[in-house]
């Protein structure tokens, strides 16, 4: 059974956890096209991925760099790194 | 017992115990430690089995856990594999693939046969005309197949258990061992595990005889037995390889997940047949399997033996053979009997004819051997048949060569490449974690291997010392790096490239299980299939219950032939566990499913409550017998719109909210607008995902400026906690989430009543200025802190109370006895359900599917589009001006006489599919059957007919109304029901 190494606990079982996808940055302004993009497409092409994992135990997300050609977990990403601001007024869409 | 032998040194067999059972109806006399094919051929049986396809039969081959044609049955078990399971006392075992027997098979004739079924006859013939083929099928259902599963079989319950290590070695031969030993001297906790009942493996039945083994058997066996940190799992397969080295360990007692920190696969080889026309014949085995019986059973295999050799293991074998009184006719050597040693020349200096550069071209015999027929090979290494010679004999010996065990290795990501030195695929690289040792690795000498065992156990520890981060007690010498994979490889090939020899006639098998002759596979290269994974597919080759153990490796030579090309060019295909059949009851286990019970589980037990399973909860439907549904459930009903219900909603995902950000993530997670929420009050929340999609609804309320509270639904709190904690962290925002469901216990007093009730025992104000509809407050009931909120999802003035979990019978009991002047009744979901669908509420997940946007049901009211932000607002801007399909309210006439209409029934017009029916039941409230159906906006409309295919397919014809079906106006809910009349 594949294990997860969480940075702070360390390895624990990938049956522990959800996954929660590619991490992505939703493309506020632009047309509908690259909002669909985002939306509905998916990278399945081996690589690395970006990608967000829940930890149900501790409720806690995480995000890691994963080759999910390999299924290595590569390094764990502080989220701070992917934050973005929400919009404030209506005119930012 | 005609053939059984002196005392051997490490036989297994207890000559004190002596024990009997049967075979079709025949006693057999057999020795504790006996397998079922060892005892039966100690008796002087020699068919075992009947082939899978053209039941032939078939003797010992391998009698190492591959021989699949020899299959027992009895009546409490099936596919007893006759080479390895001990034998059963006192039972009457039949064979597996017969009709009438092993000796009267009435399905002998298929073998005659064989010419009319080449390969791929089935997927050819069978279907057409078409019509006929119910019957094949029938008949081949019938005929194929192994063995007869009777579910009258006792129930065995096995146990599954972990285990963790530093290190895990698989195979207890002699690089097994050194490994295990090397390991643990340097400090390792080991698990050294072997699929024999005894540890020693090759040792104990190939190198019985040489003296040289005897100093390092003695030290390694009692070695690896002493060593306090060594654990021994005898019996015990490894039966496949799983990431980050978890592995399951099937023995006796049941499977032992066993996660180890480094692997070392020291799993040997499996010896490969020879390919010569009848080398099925009772009789004909490879040189192991001989020993094995020898050695472990103390059987002489034959009486008269021919060799087939084209390696020093064959003469080795010869050797233990003539110890064993076997009279030797001729040993056959494919190459030149210089090239293979010492123990070569020992065995001319006996006097045995020993034939160079020859081939054997056929085996003869009636139900078992009598004869072979040797040549010599021409230059081009084919034989030249005009020079045949028989050989009269009751045994052919094969040793011509080995495939590693690799299965494990191929599942842990290595790269394995064919050596031409050696003739057999060895490792080229290795995962990080996971180390070959021994034959396996292409190393062969005795002490070669030993060696090579102590080099992988060094590796696999200077790379767990190497890893940071666990501390360790392990002392290494050298970093990982300085090991040489190849350092002990063999010099010289001990398998043959070509030992396969063609035969007008056929009947030369390459696969023993599938009954694939070398023309099949010809055949089937002929036909296209030039791959070795397509090959496999077309002539089911590797496909029986060996997977390919000696069939593979041939069928990878006959292609790379065929194809002209190099065997790495032609590859091998990637054995997927199980190593070995896995017995379903071992992998089954017990049945384990939670379920959740709300703090008032036993209050519903007591009101007489017919639970049901919502999600991982058990809720109660209704409080009745389950004869008395309908009627309980209106009375439930009734009670609520006419005087008092109390219902139970636990199970609600309840999350509080805090922090400076908090308005800003629910405004931001939820379609409508929270932040102006004022203190006090609830507001309905729904959320959609990025496509728009429907995914949650709940309530949200604001306790302070930076407090909130929400509920979810049952079904979809926990990922609505998930949800919003990512957000959270998207969005970087100062906020924090509890989620409480399952701290609290939640119920909803709802009727004309419930404020008069609570009244009594609550010490807030309740009047409708104090708490108006959809406030929030905190206050105590009786002496229960609680926290209320004023919402309608029945339609009627309700409260929705959230106390401890602990307080939460309390309150109930509360609740109920104080509630009997008011007509207080428990009510269940069924009844909920009902109540909200006169209401027109929508339930997510059931009047909504994967694809339904809020527009779709009519919720365009729930959707602020001119907030800054929300999830999926961008999706909802591009899909709101054209709603493809409208959530309808409709009814069916009094007293209309059609069938039962049900959720799931399709809405049909004009004969196409327009919709579905998501909800529907009696509304008593309206006198007749109501319901809701998602369907094509185009047929949507007030007054139109919607046509419904109930069961039997009769249309029913219902007719679209306007929602809510009750009250439309909201009135029950926000003004004081004293002085209204009751509907």
């Amino acid at each position: 059974m594949k294990l997860i190494p969480l940075p702070d606990l360390g390895p624990h079982p990938v049956t522990e956890f959800d996954y929660g996808g590619e991490q992505s940055r939703p493309p506020l302004v632009a047309d509908d096209a690259t909002w669909a993009a985002h939306v509905f497409n998916r990278t399945g092409a081996p690589g690395v991925l970006r990608e967000w994992w829940y930890h149900r135990p501790t409720g806690g997300w995480y995000l890691f760099e994963r080759d999910t050609a390999q299924d290595r977990f590569l390094r764990s990403i502080p989220v701070q790194d992917i934050c973005y601001e929400l919009p404030t007024d209506t005119s930012a869409v | 017992m005609s053939s059984r032998l002196t005392p051997q040194p490490f036989e297994w067999i207890e000559r004190a115990r002596p024990l009997r059972f049967t075979l079709e109806g025949e006693a057999i006399d057999a020795l504790q430690g006996d397998c079922i094919s060892s005892a039966l051929w100690a008796n002087g049986v020699r068919i075992l089995g009947r082939s899978f396809k053209y039941h032939r039969p078939r003797g010992i081959f391998s009698l190492a856990n591959h021989d699949i044609n020899a299959l027992f049955e009895y009546v409490d078990d099936t596919h007893l594999r006759g080479d390895v399971t001990p034998v059963p006392a006192g039972i009457n075992l039949t064979a597996c693939n017969t009709l009438g027997g092993l000796k009267q098979d009435r399905y002998r004739w298929l073998d005659q046969l064989s010419p009319a079924l080449p390969v791929g006859f089935y997927y050819k013939v069978f279907h057409k005309p078409r019509w006929l083929f119910p019957f094949w099928e029938r008949l081949l259902r019938h005929t194929a197949g192994l063995g007869q599963v009777r579910s009258s079989w006792r129930r065995r319950i096995t146990p599954k258990w972990y285990e963790h290590c530093d290190l895990l070695v698989i195979g207890a031969g002699p690089a097994g061992m050194a490994a295990a030993l090397t390991a643990a001297e340097a400090g390792a906790d080991v698990i050294l595990v072997d699929e024999h009942p005894h540890i020693g493996g090759s040792l104990d039945y190939q190198w019985t005889n040489d003296p040289g083994a005897e100093a390092p058997r003695a030290t390694l066996k009692q070695g690896v037995t002493a060593h306090p940190r060594i654990r021994i799992m005898t019996a015990t397969v490894a039966a496949g390889y799983y990431q980050d080295q978890w592995v399951p360990l099937a023995g006796p007692a049941g499977i032992a997940k066993t996660r180890s920190r480094a692997l070392i696969v020291a799993t040997g080889v499996i010896e490969q047949p020879a390919v010569f026309r009848n080398n099925d014949l009772p009789g004909v085995m490879l040189a192991s399997a001989a020993q094995r019986l020898i050695a472990r059973y103390a059987v002489k295999p034959c009486e008269r033996a021919v060799l087939l050799v084209a390696n020093a293991e064959g003469y080795r074998a010869a050797l233990d053979l003539q110890a064993a009184g076997v009279e030797l006719i001729a040993v056959v050597d494919l190459g030149e009997p210089a090239e293979r040693g010492p123990l070569a020349s020992k065995l001319a200096a006996t006097g045995v004819e020993i034939l160079a550069h020859h081939g054997l071209y056929a085996a003869s015999g009636k139900d078992r051997l009598s004869a072979v027929s040797v040549a010599p090979l021409g230059a081009d290494g084919s034989l030249d048949d005009t020079q045949e010679r028989w050989l009269r004999c009751d045994g052919v010996i094969l040793s011509v060569g080995w495939a590693p065990a690799a299965h494990l290795l191929y599942q842990a990501g290595a790269t394995l490449g064919y050596s031409q030195t050696l003739e057999q695929f060895v490792p080229l690289e290795l995962p990080p974690g996971i180390q070959a040792a021994g034959r396996v690795n292409g190393v062969f000498e005795l002490q070669a291997q030993i060696e090579d065992g102590r080099r992988a156990a060094r590796a696999a520890l200077a790379e767990l010392t190497a890893a940071t981060d666990v501390a360790s007690e392990i002392k290494t010498s050298g970093p990982a790096s300085n090991h040489d994979l190849a350092q002990y490889r063999d010099p010289n090939a001990h398998s043959h490239p070509w030992p396969i020899v063609a035969h007008p006639k056929g009947k030369n098998f390459v696969d023993l299980d599938e009954d694939l002759q070398l023309e099949d596979l010809l055949q089937a290269a002929r036909e296209g299939f030039d791959n070795i994974e397509l090959l496999k597919r077309f002539s089911t080759v590797g496909m029986g219950p060996s997977q390919g153990k000696h069939a593979n490796m041939n069928a990878i030579r006959v292609l790379a032939k065929v194809l002209g090309k190099a065997i790495d060019e032609t590859g091998s295909t990637t054995a997927r566990p199980f190593y070995h059949p896995l017995r379903l009851d071992d992998l089954a286990g017990r049945r384990f499913r939670v379920h959740q019970r709300s703090a008032l589980h036993e209050r519903h037990e007591q009101a007489g409550a017919c639970f049901m399973e919502a999600g991982a909860w058990q809720r109660p439907e209704f409080y009745g017998k389950a004869e008395q549904r309908e009627a309980r459930v209106r009375e439930e009903v009734a009670a609520v719109r006419g005087a008092l219900g109390l219902i139970d909603v636990s199970t609600l995902g309840k999350i509080e909210v805090l922090g400076r950000d908090a308005a800003r993530l629910l405004d931001a997670a939820y379609s409508m607008r929270m932040t102006r929420l004022k203190a006090g009050m609830t507001r309905y929340a729904l959320m959609v995902d990025e496509a728009g999609v429907i995914i949650d609804d709940g309530i949200v309320g604001r306790l302070g400026e930076q407090q909130y509270y929400l509920t979810a639904t049952s079904s979809h709190a926990n990922a609505t906690y998930r949800s919003l904690t990512r957000f959270a962290l998207e969005w970087g925002l100062q906020v924090r989430l509890v989620n409480r469901t399952g701290q609290l216990s939640a119920m909803n007093l709802a009727g004309p009543n419930s404020r008069r009730l609570l009244a009594e025992l609550i010490d807030i104000d309740l009047t409708d200025d104090a708490f108006p509809y959809l406030g929030l407050r905190e206050a105590t009931i009786g002496k229960i802190p609680a926290r209320l909120m004023r919402v309608g999802f029945v339609g009627e003035l309700g409260y929705e109370i959230h106390v401890p979990y602990h307080r939460g019978a309390e309150l109930w009991d509360l609740l109920m006895r104080k509630g009997q002047p008011y007509g207080i009744r428990p009510f269940g979901v069924e009844a909920q359900r009902r109540l909200r669908m006169e209401k027109g509420h929508i339930i997510v997940g059931q009047d909504t599917d994967g694809l339904t946007t809020p527009f779709e049901v009519g919720m365009s009211w729930a959707v602020h589009l001119k907030k800054p932000f929300f999830v999926g607002q961008r999706s909802l801007q591009i899909l709101k001006p054209g709603t493809a399909r409208s959530l309808v309210g409709f009814e069916l006439q009094p007293g209309h006489g059609w069938p039962e209409v049900a959720e799931c029934h399709l809405v049909i017009v004009d004969g196409d599919i327009r919709g579905r029916v998501t909800s529907v039941a009696f509304s008593p409230a309206r006198g007749r059957i109501i319901g809701m159906a998602l369907v094509d906006s185009e047929v949507a409309g007030l007054g139109r007919t919607l046509p419904i295919r109930a069961t039997d397919g009769v249309l029913v014809t219902a007719t679209q109304v306007a929602m809510p079906f009750y009250d439309p106006d909201g009135l029950r809910q926000q003004a004081d029901v004293q002085r209204q009349e009751v509907a």
